[in-house]
């Protein structure tokens, strides 16, 4: 028993990547969980319109955090501030009641904003008369949840389960599909051939480019079909999205194939790496919950873009101005990734192009 | 050469090979200023012992690696065949989606890539495994498909790593004739092999040892270059001849350097084991310079 345990130990020893995933993986996971799991959230974005706006602005108070008061707006252009996602509750004030508008497409953030709203009536309504204060225009207001007016979970997972599939797919696929390649001693047979390195590269992702875009398909039209899920917005917009966020994915497959000696240390490197897109990208806790220590990974996060995109057009239609930000992070990411991933992927094959040829 | 793949695109004097090259990985010298001749229509063997640099050499005359200094001779990619170390053939794939996939990089047309594969996998006899999974044939067959898959587009310069190993003694005689018969269509062949009973058979002999020349020429001239003689004995000589001693068919050979005349006939075998001997008891460090 003592040979197998010294032998185990020191093939353990070499094996750094498993070392590394036994001791690094429990560790970040406790940090990620610790700071970035929580379904709390503790500020609203908010915009005030209407005549009493700066009233009511004043009044609010956590976990409504107003961002812009614009008293000359009506309506119309609340809609637009939530569609474009530069809030998530907008109060409407004029003739009347005053009527809250809530983003339902960032569910947890529609809760918290919900909650905050009838504890607050209900603090106004009991509190209000003794303290002998006025009762204030956000006490007893209309709430109108817009995009998932039923708040349903399959709304807002279905958009972003699309981006999980899609970061499965592109990344392990990719990864193995590259790396059966190394094992079975193929791509020096690869590297020798009149072929070009552009040649391979494309030849050896585009189908798996296919078959990922052919899944994003199947996912969104199942969502609508069977879930309900709606798309409101344009096809095209999402279209464009999804295969700027496959390139990065794509992309980081071949990455991980090029550091992979074999198909397990690749799915290793893998899970490694879609593990955190699935927990820090907005999918499932929100954002603005996650600390700010852990959410700058958020932001170099490919799915986090694509999350706000497939939302954005899905559930708000909204259009691709306001969305400009998370296509261009993604195409940044993109053409980082793919650059680097063309490099080295050209390094393999680099020693078919020779210093000099004879004949 | 037949088939028009175009013999004349690929120059006057047509031979392959290596001039003065060496190649480095990090600080190990894997080939040491090796020169290296491929005539068309012969096949050429590189031996040596594991690790000697065989395959480096190959990879450098295949294309697959840039040596570090020195010039390599070869054909544009399209002419040259290639067999790696492995089958070089996607298990995945049946035998005959092998070679077609082989068949279309290279551009052969339908037509003529049908024929010619037809006719490779009944020399190969492997007409009957075609729609079998690479990798669900026996290491020989394996073998056999690899190395017509390299030769499917009639290559001018054909390199085949170790194309024998592991491949019974049938399967290795059609091996062979197949190797034969590309060599008899014009091409040069070069194949990497641990089998000196094989190197015999070539044309001429490249001895590697720790990445540096230790003989070459024909499979004659290198045993007519052996220095000193051979005699035969029942038992391990004592003392020094005893390092100079191998088993070998019962018997053990002791070299003599300074004698005259053996008492038998040394073969290729004899001529390559004194050779490395000749280097150890000189004391040449490993990778250094050639005796």
């Amino acid at each position: 028993m003592w040979a197998m345990i010294v032998k185990e130990f020191r093939q353990l020893r070499r094996d750094r990547r498993t070392l590394a995933m036994m001791i690094v993986l429990p560790v970040v996971l406790l940090v990620v969980f610790g700071y970035a799991a929580s379904f709390d959230v503790k500020t609203i974005p908010t915009v005030a319109v209407g005549p009493q706006a700066a009233a009511v602005a004043g009044a609010l108070g956590e976990p409504f955090d107003v961002v812009k008061t614009e008293p000359a707006q009506g309506r119309d252009w609340a809609v637009q501030q939530l569609r474009d996602g530069n809030a998530a509750a907008a109060v409407v004030t004029g003739s009347g009641r005053p009527e809250v508008l809530i983003d339902g497409s960032q569910l947890f953030t529609a809760r918290a904003a919900i909650a905050a709203l009838s504890a607050k009536a209900a603090k106004a309504a009991v509190g209000g008369s003794a303290s002998g204060q006025p009762a204030t225009p956000a006490a007893a207001p209309k709430v109108t949840v817009l995009y998932n007016p039923d708040l349903t979970t399959a709304d807002i997972m279905i958009p972003g389960l699309a981006g999980v599939v899609l970061v499965f797919i592109g990344t392990i696929i990719t990864s193995l599909g590259v790396v059966r390649e190394r094992q079975t001693g193929t791509m020096e047979q690869l590297a020798v051939m009149p072929l070009k390195p552009r040649d391979v590269f494309l030849g050896k992702i585009g189908p798996y480019f296919a078959v990922a875009a052919l899944d994003l398909a199947v996912v969104v039209g199942v969502g609508v079909a069977l879930f309900g899920v709606p798309f409101r917005g344009s096809y095209a917009v999402f279209g464009l999205g999804a295969i700027l966020f496959l390139f990065v994915t794509l992309g980081i497959g071949i990455l991980i194939s090029s550091v992979s000696e074999n198909q397990g240390q690749a799915i290793q490197l893998a899970m490694m790496i879609t593990l955190p897109q699935v927990l820090l990208s907005g999918l499932i806790f929100p954002l603005s919950s996650i600390a700010v220590g852990v959410r700058w990974i958020s932001y170099l996060l490919p799915l986090t873009y694509f999350n706000e995109i497939s939302r954005g057009v899905m559930l708000r239609a909204e259009p691709i101005g306001p969305l400009w930000q998370p296509f261009v992070f993604l195409a940044l990411l993109g053409l980082v990734v793919f650059t680097l991933a063309s490099l080295r992927f050209r390094a393999y094959l680099a020693p078919a192009a020779p210093r000099r040829r004879a004949g | 050469m037949s088939a028009g793949t175009g013999h004349a695109a690929t120059g006057g004097d047509g031979w392959w090979g290596t001039q003065d090259v060496s190649v480095r990985y990090g600080q190990r010298l894997a080939l040491d200023h090796v020169w290296f001749r491929a005539e068309p229509g012969q096949v050429s063997a590189v031996v040596g012992g594991d690790g000697a640099g065989r395959t480096t050499l190959l990879r450098c005359l295949a294309g697959a690696l840039a040596p570090s200094s020195g010039e390599v001779r070869r054909p544009a990619a399209p002419r040259i065949g290639y067999l790696s170390a492995g089958s070089g053939t996607y298990p995945d794939l049946s035998v005959s989606e092998n070679l077609a996939f082989r068949a279309t990089v290279y551009r052969l047309p339908p037509a003529q890539a049908r024929e010619r594969a037809a006719e490779l996998l009944d020399r190969a006899g492997l007409t009957a495994a075609a729609g079998r999974l690479a990798g669900h044939l026996s290491g020989g067959m394996r073998q056999k498909l690899g190395v017509i898959a390299a030769m499917l587009h009639r290559p001018g310069l054909l390199v085949l790593d170790e194309p024998t190993t592991g491949v019974d003694p049938v399967s290795r005689a059609d091996l062979w004739w197949l190797i034969a018969r590309a060599a008899a269509d014009g091409a040069a062949v070069v194949l990497a092999t641990s089998y000196l009973d094989e190197a015999e058979r070539a044309y001429d002999v490249l001895v590697l040892d720790a990445g540096a020349e230790l003989a070459s020429g024909t499979p004659e001239q290198i045993v007519a270059a052996m220095p000193g003689a051979l005699r035969v004995s029942d038992q391990r000589p004592e003392g020094d001849a005893g390092r100079r001693a191998w088993r070998r068919e019962g018997h053990w050979r002791v070299w003599d350097p300074d004698g005259t005349a053996s008492c038998v006939q040394p073969d290729l075998q004899d001529a390559v084991t004194v050779a490395t001997l000749a280097r150890e008891l000189a004391g040449t460090p490993a990778g250094g310079v050639r005796p």
